[in-house]
């Protein structure tokens, strides 16, 4: 331990820590504009200064390490007149158009310059003018509003082992860009929407289907259905400015009815769904000695990752849709059918924690006959834009149930949206498929957790099996790596895009923590303790929908409407 | 996608790492006189680096290119005794000749234009290159004629 002085009080700080992580122990508040958590610092943006005594200059505090006896000072005239000049160079080459960004009120820049007191623009200077890029379906960037942190480079880069943009060119003139400055629809973007999340401004955003959703709202010829994700439920509320860690499932169903929608459904049914689905895949790969370890595949991020940058290791993901396009699948089927509706006269949206599922619902595989399974996914953040554009208080609202025959679910279905979830829910299944019985106890400790690489090895009627749950794409990298180089002890591998799962997905409130995307995971597994139905097999409609529709999982019907394949990419610059 | 150049150029380079990658650049370059998006795809498959990354670095240098060379490759200095000479207006006339920008090839790949800081013959201040040619003292009219003549000389070829 070391001890520091800090504007005049003593404060202890663990020997090699940088001087920033000891003060925000201790509740000391310093701003940051370039720094992550987690990662080693960049050191670029310097609004982080403090006064060191002895030291010649200003310290940047995310990079200097602490030592013994060191006097700092946080708040001098000194290093607020600093931190103002450089907030007003910024400022001098941002546009002033916040009543109209995507940001305004969520944005780092202006909270700064609000902390700050900056009430007029004191530097004047040619302004950088390059054209947005909006070849994407899931994301938009608008460079003229990027004041090169690099923290979208470095999440791509360094989190997600994608590397879709870098630093182009150098001085005034660099700029943030992909290869040869293309569309990020040509790139290796993955879609994940990690890079929206750690943008302090409004460079980048989601591409907003809000307008398409609420047209068709008002279309009286149309039948709108609405699907949600197991992870919207538990962060929804922070668009409300309620803590992380609140379920807000009914009031957010009762809130879906009141916006107009004529169906509310719930994606953890089609979760349920997929179980059945992937369950049965992984034990006829087993038996048969079809390709393995078997990878999930309800990530789109990883899906396109996989096409681009791992092709071989196509045959390993099951061909199962994701929860989102099963349910679409069904949607625009089963349900068309049994109201006796036209499939085109049905919009199908879904709210999603994910930008890449606005990537994969354009997909041309999810389109058979060009009918859309799904025609618009907003994010959680869209839907809370949504419900205040209607003037609706979420904590006013009264729980509501969702809509049959999609609306029932397992817990298992709900914890999808934690990393670990699916494959837990899948052993759940497997476990009573391959026994005849429940798994004792249910709960998988070792599958929980917001650890990047998690493993289970156990034993099932003398069947040895082994499972390896990754999220973050650089901690897939790693473990898919290994499987190239031929380890065979694994069966069953879950890949999550986001780090943590769906719970910190790309299109979820902005500004969570660690602690926060902490509690967004213990609500799931809180629901998932207080639940009485907790494996998929026992979701009553699901039994029905196979007794009444699709006869059996793997079935003609299901190979049709569930599952599909997956090809290699050949995008020239990854 | 086999292009002998490129193959020998990293088979050079064998096993090397990321800090090979500007060497190559220049090597791949000289060899084909500009990156195009095939090469950087190439060379970073060799070097495991994402094309991103590549480009990033590349355009971080004046020296490297991404469109072809012309037939008439035209250098203008725009150092500062050339600057003080006058260059900025020799530029100009190029841009205004020639319809393009610093960087910039035209579609018929005759002429290509190019920016550099200094090319060391202040003495010569304003100094235009072309293909490898100096010329001394060059206004902005005189760069005009010098254009005219290559488009001439080009006609006659055509021609005979």
């Amino acid at each position: 331990m070391i001890t520091l002085e800090v504007d005049g009080r003593s404060i202890e700080a663990n020997a090699g820590e940088t001087i920033l992580t000891a003060l925000k122990r201790e509740g000391i508040h310093i701003p940051t504009l370039c720094y992550m958590e987690g990662l080693p610092p960049s050191g670029a943006c310097r609004i982080c200064v403090v006064e060191v005594d002895g030291a010649p200059n200003l310290t940047p505090s995310c990079s200097y390490p602490v030592a013994e006896g060191m006097k700092i000072r946080t708040s001098t005239q000194k290093v607020i007149e600093a931190r103002k000049t450089i907030v007003r160079l910024l400022l001098s080459n941002h546009p002033d158009d916040c009543l109209y960004c995507s940001r305004n009120g969520k944005c780092d820049l202006q909270k700064l310059a609000q902390d700050l007191g900056i009430r007029r623009r004191l530097y004047h200077g040619k302004k950088t003018s390059r054209p947005m890029d909006v070849s994407s379906p899931a994301i938009i960037r608008d460079p003229e509003k990027c004041i090169l942190c690099g923290r979208c480079v470095r999440m791509c880069e360094e989190i997600q082992g994608v590397s879709a943009i870098d630093f182009i060119g150098r001085g005034s003139r660099a700029f943030i860009g992909t290869a040869f400055d293309e569309g990020l629809n040509v790139s290796s973007c993955i879609n994940c929407g990690q890079c929206i999340l750690v943008c302090p401004t409004g460079a980048l955003s989601e591409r907003s289907y809000l307008n398409e959703v609420t047209a068709a709202l008002a279309d009286p010829d149309k039948m709108v259905v609405v699907q949600h994700a197991p992870a919207v439920s538990v962060t929804l509320a922070e668009e409300f400015d309620i803590k992380a860690g609140k379920d807000v499932d009914g009031q957010m169903v009762a809130a879906l009815r009141r916006v107009g929608f004529d169906r509310v459904f719930d994606t953890s049914f089609s979760a349920d769904l997929t179980i059945m689905e992937e369950a049965s895949e992984l034990a006829q790969r087993i038996k048969t000695g079809g390709v393995l370890p078997m990878m999930t595949s309800c990530s789109p991020g990883w899906i396109k990752f996989v096409e681009q940058f791992y092709p071989s290791l196509i045959p390993n993901v099951s061909t199962c849709k994701s929860p989102q396009q099963m349910m679409g699948a069904m949607i625009k089927s089963f349900f068309a059918e049994r109201e006796g509706l036209d499939p085109s006269k049905i919009v199908s949206v879904s709210i999603m924690p994910c930008t890449a599922k606005k990537f994969e619902c354009t997909r041309p595989e999810m389109a058979p006959n060009n009918i859309p399974d799904v025609d618009y996914v907003l994010t959680t953040r869209e839907l809370g834009q949504l419900l205040h554009m209607f003037g609706i208080d979420l904590n006013a609202m009264d729980e509501e149930e969702a809509d049959t025959p999609f609306g029932e679910r397992s817990t298992a279905g709900k914890i999808f949206g934690a990393s670990g979830g699916v494959m837990e829910a899948a052993v759940r299944t497997a476990h009573y498929l391959l026994t005849g019985k429940e798994l004792p106890g249910l709960e998988i400790q070792p599958l929980r957790g917001l650890k990047g690489a998690k493993e289970l090895h156990i034993e099932v009627d003398g069947l040895k099996i082994g499972a390896a749950v990754v999220s973050g794409m650089g901690n897939a990298r790693v473990l898919l790596d290994q499987v190239c180089d031929g380890r065979d002890d694994l069966q069953f591998i879950e890949i999550m895009t986001c780090p943590g799962g769906c719970i910190n997905g790309g299109g979820q409130p902005l500004g969570a923590d660690l602690d926060a995307v902490r509690a967004r995971m213990k609500m799931l597994y809180k629901i998932d303790r207080e639940e009485d139905v907790r494996v998929s097999h026992k979701n009553k409609w699901i039994t029905r929908l196979y007794d009444e529709f699709l006869g059996q999982p793997l079935g003609e019907l299901s190979h049709r409407l569930l599952h599909t394949h997956y090809s290699k990419r050949d995008d020239l610059l990854q | 996608m086999t292009d002998t150049g490129i193959d020998l150029i990293l088979e050079k380079h064998s096993g090397a790492g990321r800090d090979a990658l500007i060497p190559i650049l220049q090597q791949v370059q000289a060899e084909k006189g500009y990156l195009s998006r095939e090469t950087v795809a190439r060379v970073g498959k060799h070097l495991n680096l994402p094309a991103s990354k590549i480009y990033g670095v590349a355009t971080f240098y004046n020296q490297f290119r991404f469109h072809p060379l012309g037939k008439y490759h035209i250098t203008v200095c725009r150092g500062t005794a050339c600057h003080v000479k006058g260059s900025g207006k020799v530029l100009d006339m190029a841009m205004k000749q020639l319809k393009l920008k610093p960087g910039q090839t035209s579609r018929d790949r005759m002429f290509s234009l190019e920016v550099v800081a200094c090319m060391g013959a202040c003495g010569l201040a304003p100094v235009v290159n072309i293909n490898g040619e100096f010329h001394a003292k060059v206004t902005p009219q005189k760069l005009a004629m010098i254009i005219d003549q290559c488009r001439e000389e080009e006609l006659t070829n055509a021609e005979g």
